[in-house]
């Protein structure tokens, strides 16, 4: 990944180096951002201050499977709230809240690019169109059950 | 791979033209299908002749802000000693916009090729990809045909004894709107906050990594090897006076068959509606239109009746924008949909420009209980002028892309705004989503 970039510009991996190692460690942690500014030679505080600033990355452990309900106004306008409400009674849990057992969390996010097949929803980085309340249920009763 | 919608009778297609063929994405069926060709012509092509075909086409930044694409390039100083880089913008956040996730879906030796055409005029070597981390199976896909084209020597070193040499990456994002700003598109690149520069000095001379750089979005890099193959006489030919070629147009809201279609530009926007879109749906009358994605003003139903390119939108005081047509019917309540808009830019303010940071955040708050039915009538007003004195004042457009729509809410809506002095929402919605 390093090796891509014009030579002296390794910093330009941090983003991407943060957000596929957190999809392998899970969150973004202080060994993780410590490991990121020595690989790209910068120090911990502009990593950090990198991680503040993007959507995706997060300090705090996601559920195994993160439901982003998009509510966005192209959802918005064919159902995308009732969805995002339907989720957050049906997981216990508000925005930005992961189950106790770890298993889901839940985010309203913003427009995903999936607006002429909305509403949309995206689990983990899998995209879910048209979705009803009715597929919706399924979806969560299916991630319960797998292992 | 199946399409996400079924094609629609009148649409032109041009670089849908491979959709829904057999393995579409695989290079094979790319060079069964004029494949690289106009790489292999505008080899043969000196880098004024490749820009010149590009300013016949009338070719225009397919992003949004409709900038002309040749134009853009020769501003790029081919004589520097430094390097020269291709970027793609594939950041698509623009709220109704989802044109370039199928052109990297279905096609993605297209976009490839058109970078490379990129580079052959600017004498650049090297070009990236950058694409939002939502769509990782977009950058598993393009890597997939990355690699596909170095092994069978479409990039890489002397490209099919050509001589040329041309490297193309993938470079994630993590989500921020904001990075699809050209210039923090380039902060972000370097491995920073996504805050936009000054311009001047512009991309083309500094760009990535202080060097000269072409940022286009993957539309218009997709249009380049049509325009190249077949002339951009011809492609300019399709659209209307300055306004080149087809559009991939996003429909979306309220509206009976919502999909992506490639229309020819200047496309009449209630056609579009009716006849592509099979008209609004559940039988209800059409209130209002966004035409070119969340930035842009609203039009009311009888401004809709107009040719969709981007001269004629900006005649009607909107913006052809990224392309993604929003429909709303009778029912809608203009002012949440407006809190949602205002919301999500709230949300995206980066906060390096202050009118902008404050002025997304207040307008928020005051849209929020305005349509709780908690509004005062000095809000209307408050709302037009805050949105007019963040207008011009920031570095990027974000602060502009939230004003604009505010501003043309308030002005064409106001009844509705009135409507909910009363107490209430009298579209009896109801806005709980507690997200700050």
């Amino acid at each position: 990944m390093l090796e891509q970039y014009p030579p002296g510009r390794q910093r330009s991996a941090v983003v991407p180096m943060l957000l596929y190692a957190q999809d392998e460690v899970g969150a973004v942690t202080p060994e993780l951002i410590e490991e990121v500014a020595k690989r790209c030679g910068v120090t911990p505080l502009q990593v950090n201050e990198v991680v503040g600033y993007y959507s995706m990355l997060h300090k705090k452990p996601l559920g195994k499977y993160h439901i982003q309900v998009c509510t966005n106004i192209s959802c918005l306008l064919v159902g995308g709230e009732e969805l995002y409400r339907r989720a957050s009674q049906k997981l216990g849990i508000g925005n930005k809240e992961t189950t106790p057992d770890g298993r889901f969390s839940l985010e309203e996010v913003e427009c995903i690019g999936a607006c002429s097949w909305a509403p949309a929803i995206e689990i983990n980085y899998d995209f879910h169109h048209f979705v009803t309340p009715e597929r919706l249920d399924q979806l969560i009763e299916s991630l319960r059950k797998t292992e | 791979m199946p399409l996400y919608n079924e094609p629609s009778p009148l649409e032109v297609k041009v670089l849908t033209r491979r959709f829904g063929l057999p393995n579409s994405a695989s290079i094979d069926t790319y060079l069964a299908n004029d494949g690289y060709k106009a790489f292999l012509k505008a080899v043969e092509m000196t880098p004024e002749e490749i820009i010149q075909e590009v300013k016949t086409s009338n070719l225009r930044g397919r992003g949004g802000a409709g900038f002309p694409t040749g134009m853009k390039w020769s501003f790029v100083p081919r004589q520097s000693p430094k390097p020269k880089y291709i970027i793609c913008n594939a950041d698509e956040s623009e709220p109704g916009t989802c044109k370039d996730r199928v052109l990297m879906e279905y096609d993605p030796h297209q976009l490839l090729e058109g970078m490379m055409i990129a580079g052959l005029a600017v004498d650049s070597k090297k070009g990236y990809i950058y694409i939002r981390g939502e769509y990782r199976y977009l950058i598993d896909h393009m890597e997939r045909a990355i690699a596909e084209a170095y092994s069978r020597g479409w990039l890489g070193k002397n490209i099919q004894g050509t001589g040329k040499d041309f490297d193309i990456y993938t470079h994630s994002g993590a989500g921020a709107y904001e990075c699809g700003e050209e210039t923090a598109l380039l902060d972000s690149i370097e491995g920073k906050r996504g805050i936009p520069r000054l311009k001047p000095p512009f991309p083309a001379v500094v760009g990535a990594w202080q060097s000269p750089t072409i940022l286009n979005n993957v539309e218009t890099f997709c249009a380049v090897p049509a325009i190249i193959r077949d002339g951009g006489a011809a492609f300019a030919a399709l659209g209307t006076p300055k306004n080149g070629g087809t559009r991939l147009f996003c429909l979306s809201g309220h509206i009976n068959k919502p999909g992506v279609y490639e229309l020819p530009m200047g496309f009449n926007l209630l056609r579009m509606i009716d006849e592509v879109g099979g008209g609004v749906r559940n039988g209800k009358k059409l209130k209002a239109v966004i035409p070119g994605g969340s930035s842009c003003p609203v039009l009311k139903a009888e401004e809709c009746d107009l040719a969709m390119d981007f001269d004629t939108v900006a005649k009607a005081k909107s913006m052809l924008g990224s392309g993604g047509v929003i429909v709303m019917d009778e029912d809608t309540c203009m002012v949440k949909a407006m809190l949602r808009i205002m919301r999500f830019y709230a949300h995206e303010s980066c906060g390096w420009c202050i009118p902008c940071r404050e002025g997304t955040t207040w307008l928020r708050k005051i849209l929020t209980r305005f349509h709780e039915g908690l509004g005062e009538r000095g809000d209307i007003d408050l709302m037009g002028d805050i949105a007019k004195n963040m207008l011009g004042r920031t570095f990027c457009a974000l602060g502009d892309a939230a004003a604009m729509p505010m501003i043309s809410f308030v002005e064409k809506f106001r009844d509705e705004f009135e409507a909910h002095l009363a107490g209430s929402c009298p579209f009896g919605q109801v806005h709980e989503l507690a997200l700050a």
